[in-house]
């Protein structure tokens, strides 16, 4: 470091009119998770940004085509560490695609139960997270508490509370448990008074409004041709969500709505997801109230799932199938299948080329947010050094997705 | 429907469009490397089409293989909600001339993709804006995740970075370097 008081003579202190450049991240207490944007300044007007990722990247993808198809689960969790059981479901459903399987209906309920227990989570920690990033540090707790909730009926059921690996080809690990459905009840409520409450402290704040609105607007256009899906496309008009588009498990049952903004800009962002987490509520509702109360969880197959842990110890029959599967994994028909379903930042994709061993021969994420990110440079272009925080912020990058 | 799309495009294409399956409900196309910003300049424009969106753009490394890599996009329609996986096969088996047109002028979200394409299997897309690495780091050796790149290989320690280089995107003349400015008393200020 060079001394800063030093002896300038008043003449040379003019200012300058050349534009300035800022470093903002990789390790910024404004931004949750890693990212670096470099801007080139003139005043406190971005005039161009440049977004640089890949500081959590971690080779997700080469490590899947090392292990079995079973142990890419844990990979996928560490992907999105904010709703892992959407990646558990996603990864699973390309993967029994690929197979030409489909699991029994009540694990069909299951997944969408935990997966949709995982969006809710996922929506108030960006939300909570935003309003904290602008100061709002009450909102936080209310949120977090909120996703405590969630995270006792998660932690209930898998016995984690955030890396669950808790997917399965061909079903689950484990059963749900016998009070998931009173679980899930007496918490919906209680998630919906405290969204409301948090959603209050909010809504009718100045400053909170002031920094949103109208602020990182981006059109339907420009949206689509991004390849933005999830919320943030629908935030700018465009009603497309997977779970009604292209319905996979038992998302045609349901009755919700797909919320949509009118502008694109953060408050729209800030108020598609708070809506969310409310039709989520009402898809839970529903779930719990539909769900077979008993019934197999897992595919009788197997080929592809484990055998019960009693007959792996007392028959010769279930220990080879036991063996054969961990040694050897499930064998993947040759060929290729691109898998997607609706995860709590939009369309998350993977497209898996199997060469018919046990070891996928290629594993693809097509990650919802790396998409959206890098939107993320021409949405600030032209706005305000503060701006960035709550665009980036309503965006929702998850760094271990968007760096895979 | 499915099939349709396939006809449209065999019909628009003729001998360029060298595959076309339906495997698992997705419709593919292998195309021709040569004609690949056309395929999908067609499927974007063309009323019957209508892929507004590029959902996802990778590559896929058979080394045995002569032309080596696969490189896959993924389509998909929000009027009509059809999807499409596009292919094609580029590169020697030892990794050179992979090359392809770029589709970032088709849509603007292929950019990212395109980078990433090139930073994990080296495949170079003419025409893009700005191909730079984007999940690893510029002093980079190789590419990760091509098939003869081992899993467990180390890089070299990278040498810290002396002095105040520009940042790309911006050139030497655009915006100021890092660090203090001298104010002409040799020292800074």
């Amino acid at each position: 470091m060079e001394p800063l008081d030093q002896q300038i003579e008043e003449g040379e202190r003019a200012p300058s009119s050349e534009s300035m450049m800022l470093n903002f991240g990789p390790s910024h207490p404004a931004m949750h998770g890693t990212v670096r944007i470099v801007m080139e300044l003139s005043g406190e007007n971005i005039r161009k940004a440049d977004v640089q990722i890949g500081y959590l990247h971690r080779g997700f993808e080469k490590m899947c085509e090392r292990g079995c198809w079973t142990q890419v689960f844990p990979y996928v969790d560490r992907c999105n560490y904010v709703s892992p059981m959407l990646n558990n479901v996603g990864f699973a459903l390309a993967v029994e695609k690929l197979l030409g399987v489909t699991v029994p209906e009540r694990c069909q309920y299951y997944r969408v139960i935990l997966g949709e227990l995982a969006r809710i989570a996922d929506h108030l920690t960006l939300t909570a997270a935003m309003s904290m990033e602008l100061g709002a540090m009450t909102p936080l707790l209310w949120f977090f508490k909120a996703r405590e909730m969630i995270y006792d009926v998660l932690e209930e059921e898998t016995g984690a509370r955030v890396t669950h690996s808790f997917g399965r080809v061909g079903g689950m690990a484990a059963p749900p448990s016998p009070h998931l459905k009173a679980m899930v009840s007496a918490v919906l409520p209680r998630i919906s008074a405290t969204v409301s409450e948090g959603e209050a402290l909010l809504v009718k704040n100045r400053i909170f409004m002031d920094r949103l609105d109208g602020v990182g607007s981006i059109s339907a256009k420009d949206a689509i041709a991004l390849g933005w899906t999830g919320p943030c496309l629908r935030s700018a008009g465009v009603a497309y969500d997977v779970r009604k588009a292209h319905p996979y498990l038992v998302y045609d049952r349901f009755d919700f709505d797909v919320p949509v903004g009118t502008r694109g800009d953060n408050w729209d962002r800030f108020m598609v997801r708070i809506e969310e987490i409310r039709q989520s509520i009402r898809i839970l509702e529903q779930a719990t109230k539909q769900m077979p109360g008993d019934g197999p969880i897992n595919i009788d197959d197997p080929r592809i799932v484990l055998p019960p842990k009693d007959e792996v110890y007392t028959t010769i029959e279930g220990a080879i199938a036991h063996f054969k599967i961990i040694m050897e994994g499930i064998n993947v028909p040759a060929g290729e299948a691109y898998g997607y379903t609706e995860a709590a930042n939009g369309e998350l994709g993977f497209y898996l080329v199997s060469d018919g061993s046990g070891t996928p021969y290629r594993v693809r994420i097509r990650p919802p947010c790396f998409a959206i990110v890098s939107g993320l440079g021409g949405l600030i272009e032209g706005l305000m050094i503060p701006d960035v925080v709550p665009t980036f912020g309503s965006l929702n990058m998850v760094g271990g997705e968007c760096d895979h | 429907m499915s099939l349709e799309l396939l006809d449209i495009l065999a019909a628009e294409l003729g001998p360029a469009l060298i595959e076309k399956s339906s495997d698992h409900g997705d419709d593919t196309a292998v195309v021709d490397p040569a004609s690949w910003l056309r395929a999908a300049r067609f499927l974007r424009d063309d009323s019957r089409c209508d892929m507004q969106m590029m959902v996802d753009l990778c590559a896929v490394d058979f080394p045995q293989r002569e032309p080596r890599f696969d490189v896959v996009m993924h389509l998909h329609s929000l009027s009509k909600g059809h999807r499409l996986r596009l292919k094609t096969r580029v590169g020697k088996p030892s990794g050179d001339g992979a090359e392809l047109e770029s589709v970032v002028s088709v849509w603007a979200g292929a950019n990212w993709f395109e980078r990433e394409t090139f930073d994990m299997m080296g495949i170079s897309f003419r025409g893009h804006p700005d191909l730079r690495r984007i999940l690893t780091y510029p002093e980079f050796v190789g590419h990760p995740l091509r098939k003869d790149y081992p899993a467990n290989r180390i890089q070299p320690l990278v040498q810290f970075r002396q002095g105040y280089e520009k940042v790309p995107p911006f050139d030497e003349f655009e915006g100021m370097s890092f660090g203090r400015k001298t104010f002409g008393n040799g020292r800074a200020g």
